[in-house]
């Protein structure tokens, strides 16, 4: 057993490599084109087509068995399919144009009819005699073992076409699927680019019918893409790393069908692509929700720091004297704390160093920590005035993350702030002085 | 039915007939010129027989209340919604032919937000056309895209995320996309909406600029109070054109009451009267 898994995941034989590429450029095909199918919103489109694919592969079986010709030919049933997998599609977009009813009831319609006629005909082709349609079910649920070398090769080969004409029209596509207003009235045809897109998914759906099945095609457009966003801000990573879930995803899958013939392909290949989903649901690296939790953490921890902080150098100023140490009540009394916050806060001022204890629960900042606590209280006294007095402009520049300033507002517009304030001496709302730009009050 | 338009003004829109400008031999045609633009969807007319000769070099606003078919007119002008029946030119020739010159900038509601692209990336976007097809956007175009960032005072926020970008923000690159596309008309729908005063201001400025400079600017608007500091040409839309015209001339209280008085206009109740118009 062991051994057959490594001769089958290190590609030892010739007819695996062969299926193995045919799976994984369908894997990148359905990364690549579904990121789009994605991002334009409609995403159950590809559902809709794949079930109606079901009728042109039943379709074209019946017609070459009445001609006597090879009903079993991939190339000639997958032609079925795509005949009638356009038409769905077309059916769809047609009712969209025309009529109010909504896409998803136009998706429904159209995916139950094809679906139901499909499998009407299959039972058309059960009583033809000297018919067998054994080969057919494979196409519901997908199966790589009743691939041979040609199928492999040919739905590699389609695929890799279809990645090329997305590579090509990448910017047309980033265009058409943002805003299809813009790129109209830019003169791009937008009718015929959302022709194409739609093309390329049917095209993904067709060459996936064997490998996947129909049921369970949509899923190789859809969680690559949708696992992706997780990692990314940017379109093109997007699409490489969707690329590269889907490829992965079928090579696995391709890898544990040729080893388990009973197994379903479509379901194992579905199985992996959705651990790698839920995987980048938690732990991807732009919106993972493990990672913003973190995030969300680092955020909370940082804000109690500088509240600690602010609260020992305001109390210092208070008394005149910020070499005089705070005693825990005074910092109590200070300001609002909820339940152990400043016990946490203390704690983790003293972890940094910012802080020390001089006696029995009285405080006082070390060097380290004037410095840090004078920069916190400058900055948030800036941020006070900057917002009375630019309320309007105000909520397009704040940052709360911001550490300077200056970073957000530019240097100029501190100055202005601080020259502000030294006319009046006072920040507005606040009872304090500014403290100085260099160096500590004493 | 057709209620004329009384006020007289300079750039009048009571030419009938559907004529093309330039049987005019007086002058040069008007930089946009629309006769009998009429667009209905499912039956519902939204726009009914819209007549317009907008001179060049001016920032025109659109006004009108809400339904009235503001939206409509500039997609209806630039072919994005189909139309009944009319005839858009401009400069003095088909809107087919002068596509090249026109920038657009769609209401800032009508795009995804969360789509996965920097500010950068989609300011070249107005640079697509020039770049043309299956061209990668080449580092002398990013420069370009840079500079008309740099303009709206947005180079800063060039690698940011368009989600983390603020609505005022948002409406700059929104700008900022059609500045580069180096048009010599615009239409701009809703420039200032959810957009804070400092940025409104600063959007105005680089308006003015470009008529400065020779361009046509229209502006869909919704605040009657500016109205008349930003605007030199108003177009008054309620379903149909109330008046066009200099904006000294015809926003006036009779015409701000024909456009908005009393929803129920005569208009409304013909449309109720005979159930809509026929295909």
């Amino acid at each position: 057993m062991n051994e057959r898994l490594l001769r089958v995941l290190t590609l030892a034989d010739y007819n695996t490599r062969v299926v193995v590429f045919g799976v994984v450029m369908l894997g990148i095909a359905g990364g690549v084109i579904g990121v789009f199918l994605l991002l334009r919103r409609r995403a159950l489109l590809a559902d809709a087509v794949g079930h109606a694919a079901l009728p042109g592969v039943a379709g074209a079986f019946i017609v070459l068995t009445a001609i006597g010709a090879d009903a079993r030919s991939l190339p000639l049933l997958l032609t079925g399919a795509l005949i009638s997998g356009l038409a769905g599609m077309g059916c769809v977009l047609l009712i969209n144009r025309l009529t109010k009813l909504s896409e998803e009831a136009a998706l429904g319609i159209v995916l139950s009819v094809f679906f139901g006629f499909g499998i009407a005909l299959l039972g058309i082709i059960q009583q033809m005699r000297g018919a067998s349609a054994a080969g057919l079910g494979s196409f519901i649920y997908g199966r790589t073992a009743s691939m041979i070398r040609a199928d492999a090769l040919l739905i590699g080969f389609a695929a890799l076409g279809i990645v090329v004409v997305a590579a090509l029209l990448f910017k047309e596509l980033r265009l058409y699927t943002f805003d299809q207003d813009f790129a109209a009235g830019d003169g791009w045809p937008v009718h015929g680019l959302d022709v194409l897109l739609m093309s390329l998914v049917v095209g993904v759906t067709v060459l996936g019918l064997q490998a996947v099945g129909i049921v369970l095609v949509i899923a190789v457009l859809i969680i690559p893409p949708s696992a992706a966003r997780f990692w990314t801000d940017s379109l093109s990573k997007m699409v490489l790393i969707s690329a590269f879930i889907g490829a992965l995803g079928g090579y696995i899958g391709a890898a544990i069908s040729a080893m388990a013939p009973r197994l379903p392909a479509g379901a194992v290949i579905v199985c992996v692509t959705g651990s790698m989903f839920l995987f980048s649901l938690f732990f991807g690296r732009t919106h993972g929700v493990v990672t913003l939790a973190i995030d969300e953490l680092k955020l909370r921890r940082q804000t109690r720091l500088h509240h600690i902080l602010r609260c020992l150098y305001e109390c210092g100023e208070a008394v005149y004297d910020h070499g005089k140490p705070i005693s825990i009540r005074t910092l109590r009394e200070s300001r609002e704390w909820g339940g152990q916050e400043l016990k946490r806060a203390i704690r983790a001022a003293q972890k940094a160093g910012y802080l020390r204890e001089t006696r029995e629960r009285a405080y006082l900042l070390t060097e380290k920590g004037q410095v840090e606590a004078h920069r916190i209280t400058r900055n948030h006294r800036l941020w006070e005035i900057y917002l009375l007095e630019h309320a309007d402009v105000a909520a397009s520049h704040v940052d709360q993350g911001a550490d300077f300033i200056e970073h957000v507002l530019g240097t100029e517009l501190v100055a202005e702030l601080e020259r502000s304030l030294s006319i009046e001496g006072l920040t507005p709302g606040s009872v304090h002085h500014l403290p100085a730009e260099h160096g500590v009050e004493s | 039915m057709k209620i004329t338009n009384s006020t007289d003004h300079k750039h009048g829109t009571n030419m009938q007939g559907s004529g093309s400008p330039s049987g005019s031999p007086t002058a040069a045609p008007p930089a946009l010129f629309v006769r009998d633009l009429t667009v209905a969807y499912h039956r519902k007319p939204v726009l009914w027989d819209v007549d317009l000769d907008v001179p060049a070099a001016v920032v025109a606003g659109i006004v009108g209340p809400n339904g009235a078919g503001k939206s409509t007119l500039i997609k209806a002008i630039l072919d994005l919604v189909p139309h009944t029946s009319g005839n858009v030119e401009i400069f003095g020739r088909p809107y087919k032919e002068q596509r090249r010159i026109v920038g657009y900038v769609p209401q800032r509601e009508s795009v995804d937000w969360t789509y996965p692209i920097t500010a950068l990336e989609l300011v070249a976007m107005g640079l697509y056309r020039k770049i043309g097809w299956f061209r990668p956007v080449s580092s002398r175009y990013r420069e370009r895209a840079r500079e008309a960032m740099e303009q709206v005072g947005m180079a800063d926020f060039a690698d940011r995320q368009i989600s983390r970008l603020s609505g005022g923000q948002q409406q700059r690159i929104f700008l900022a996309r059609a500045l580069v596309q180096d048009a010599s008309m615009y239409f701009m729908d809703e420039p200032f909406a959810g957009v804070d005063a400092a940025t409104e201001e600063a959007i105005m400025a680089i308006l003015q600029e470009l008529r400065a400079q020779g361009k046509t600017v229209f502006v869909v608007h919704h605040d009657l109070d500016t109205v008349r500091r930003y605007f030199d040409y108003l177009i008054m839309l309620n379903m149909r054109v109330v008046a066009a015209g200099a904006c000294s001339e015809v926003f006036t209280e009779e015409n701000l009451r024909r456009t908005y008085g009393g929803r129920l206009t005569l208009l409304d109740r013909a449309v109720d009267a005979i159930g809509g118009i026929k295909p």
